[in-house]
């Protein structure tokens, strides 16, 4: 295992899930905005109506899966450009370290809110 | 094999090369506009379950976006999102062999970076003001 940090420990296989996960959020983002767009001035019941759905919840829930994913994957590739001894010094092994790990716990952190919204009612 | 390329260059040497290339400037911003998406993600989850929690819940939502602040807020996290959305679409188009080459990636980069400031500029419209 090359990274301990990176989402699989594999570069192929970060990058195949760096593109699933785009796509679903790229589905998901057309789906809510696109609503949203032909639905201008929309009250509470048509907007809990059309996200409360099962496909809705469904959709939701694989979204946040994938931004776990993908901000996971992404943010690491920032950090590991730029967040490098070559940079800053010896404190930027131990300053990525820190980093990488508040963006896991924040995106666990979103997804764990995200389930809380769309499943706990 | 120990490489002897310089690698320390200055900011201002990487700049003056950069900001010529329309492909590294859709490039930077592409890693600049994930960042704001991601860091900006808890405000937008917030409104969203304020706006599904119950119909009081929603009104309030709607008191929020009276304010500028918040408008402003959702604003640059639709920014960010429009511009990730359209470079994100250019790559995966990339990864499928259209536009990869030196001279059609510089149009499709150019093309990115002008659709995204319309529809960035119409998200203004429509957002804060």
């Amino acid at each position: 295992m090359k990274s301990a940090t990176g989402l699989t420990g594999s570069g192929s296989r970060d990058w195949f899930i760096q593109r699933v996960s785009a796509v679903v959020l790229a589905v998901y983002t057309v789906v809510v905005f696109g609503w949203i767009l032909l639905n201008g001035g929309f009250n509470f019941e048509q907007w809990y109506g059309f996200m409360m759905t099962l496909p809705m919840k469904i959709l939701s829930l694989l979204a946040v899966l994938s931004l776990v994913a993908h901000a996971w994957i992404g943010m690491w590739q920032v950090f590991t450009d730029y967040v490098t001894t070559r940079q800053m010094g010896p404190s930027a092994s131990g300053l990525r370290l820190v980093l990488t790990s508040a963006v896991i716990i924040a995106v666990f952190a979103y997804a764990i809110w995200a389930i809380q919204i769309f499943w706990a009612n | 094999m120990k490489s002897n390329r310089p690698v320390n260059l200055s900011m201002g040497q990487v700049l003056s090369v950069n900001l010529k290339s329309p492909v590294a400037i859709a490039s930077i911003l592409h890693r600049l506009s994930g960042v704001i998406v991601f860091l900006l993600v808890p405000v937008l989850l917030w409104l969203l379950d304020k706006s599904l929690s119950s119909p009081e819940g929603f009104a309030e939502v709607q008191e929020i976006f009276n304010g500028f602040f918040v408008r402003f807020i959702v604003w640059v996290f639709v920014a960010g999102l429009i511009y990730h959305f359209i470079a994100g679409v250019k790559h995966l188009l990339a990864d499928l062999g259209v536009a990869e080459e030196l001279q059609s990636g510089r149009v499709a980069a150019t093309i990115a970076l002008v659709l995204s400031a319309i529809g960035i500029l119409a998200a203004f419209v429509w957002i804060v003001l």
